[in-house]
């Protein structure tokens, strides 16, 4: 029975690695309250801004703003792909990554491959999707590391600006959709240029406002306003993603090293049994051969 | 009247005020009870809200407000 060591020591090494993904685990739940309450507080916000909209979307085809609608030729894309920094958190990145390549392999594939730009917010899609020959973006890679609203709107202004600069004829982010702790939805969505429709609004409720200095104008500091926060609202989404497959990946994994530990107890109590066993009849054998 | 100043981090201020002056696009302006419907543009600067308490002021860089039916909110 030269397993009994052996099974001690994997014992105490999946005891102590039990202890660690149970730690993630809480961690990960306090992190993903957190990251609620951001999107939670974030809510009223992005309502109240759709609302104003909504009363205001009649001028929506004025010139100052035709830049965000303008459907130019495709010729160069850049994708938004939002992952996390860190790693075990099930298939939380791999989603993403093979949702980058699976539109890279088919919508895009007719493009030559320096058309292409990767923006990357988070180090895992970066070390996956980096050395594909796409061109990769890397200056907000650590946008997760400090996710604030002055940061992440200086970010999508970033993104208008490069779109209406015609740097890019078309930008998309790929993240996951925060459903619930349990649920992530993967999620490509089309950031420019933006489809009127979603502007169209309700148009009709109008209050007879007054508007200081002008509709126009404040359609001017509307609509941008409304696109940060869409781009802000999907770091969040995927920052509480990030944390929700995370707390049900080291659940599982506790779980599962709870499974493993009650087997290797079994055995190695068996194995202990067993010895015991072996010894006794060698003792009874003995003492019966002295006394023959 | 009500007043919300939003950020899309969180809740500068909400509650009931007398008076609130904003810095406008065109120039500051401020608002008081039973005020017309209005959307306006706001430039970086203070709000100066007057509530029971007394006089706060309130550092924003630009924003939106929006008064209609005795409740301010702007959007920052």
């Amino acid at each position: 029975m030269a397993n009994l060591k052996e099974t001690r020591t994997r014992i105490t090494s999946v005891t102590s690695t039990q202890q660690i993904t149970k730690a993630m685990k809480l961690v990960s739940a306090t992190k993903l309250r957190k990251a609620q309450g951001a999107i939670t507080q974030m809510r009223p916000y992005a309502e109240k801004l759709k609302a104003m909209l909504g009363n205001l979307s009649g001028s929506i085809e004025d010139t100052s703003l035709a830049k965000y609608f303008e459907e130019r030729e495709v010729k160069k894309v850049l994708i938004v792909v939002l992952t996390s920094d860190r790693g075990l958190c099930g298939a939380f990145n791999s989603n993403v990554v093979k949702r980058t390549k699976l539109i890279l392999n088919t919508k895009y594939k007719d493009l030559p491959k320096e058309n292409i730009t990767l923006l990357f917010c988070g180090k895992k899609g970066f070390d996956l999707l980096s050395k594909l020959g796409y061109k990769n973006d890397t200056t907000f890679r650590d946008m997760f590391q400090r996710l604030e609203a002055n940061e992440v709107f200086t970010f999508a202004q970033s993104l208008l600006d490069r779109f209406t600069n015609q740097e890019f004829d078309r930008v998309e982010i790929i993240y996951n959709h925060f459903r619930n702790a349990a649920t992530q939805i993967i999620t490509e969505e089309q950031f420019l240029p933006v489809d009127s429709e979603e502007f169209s609004g309700n148009g009709g409720m109008n209050n007879d406002y007054i508007f200081e200095p002008s509709k126009v104008e404040i359609l001017g500091d509307l609509v941008p306003r409304s696109l940060k926060t869409q781009v802000y609202k999907a770091l969040l989404d995927s920052f509480a993603s990030e944390h929700g497959a995370r707390m049900v990946a080291m659940d599982k994994a506790t779980d599962n090293a709870g499974e493993l530990l009650k087997s290797l107890r079994l055995a190695y109590n068996q194995a202990r049994q067993a010895a015991i066993t072996t010894e006794l009849s060698e003792i009874v054998g003995g003492a019966a051969a002295l006394n023959g | 009247m009500h007043l919300d100043i939003i950020t899309p981090d969180k809740v500068l201020y909400s509650g009931e005020v007398n008076a609130v002056q904003l810095p406008g696009a065109k120039g500051s302006f401020e608002v008081l009870n039973n005020h017309a419907a209005l959307i306006s543009n706001l430039e970086g600067g203070k709000i100066r809200v007057k509530d029971a308490e007394g006089t706060h002021f309130i550092e924003v860089t630009g924003g939106i407000v929006e008064v209609l039916k005795n409740t301010i909110i702007v959007l920052t």
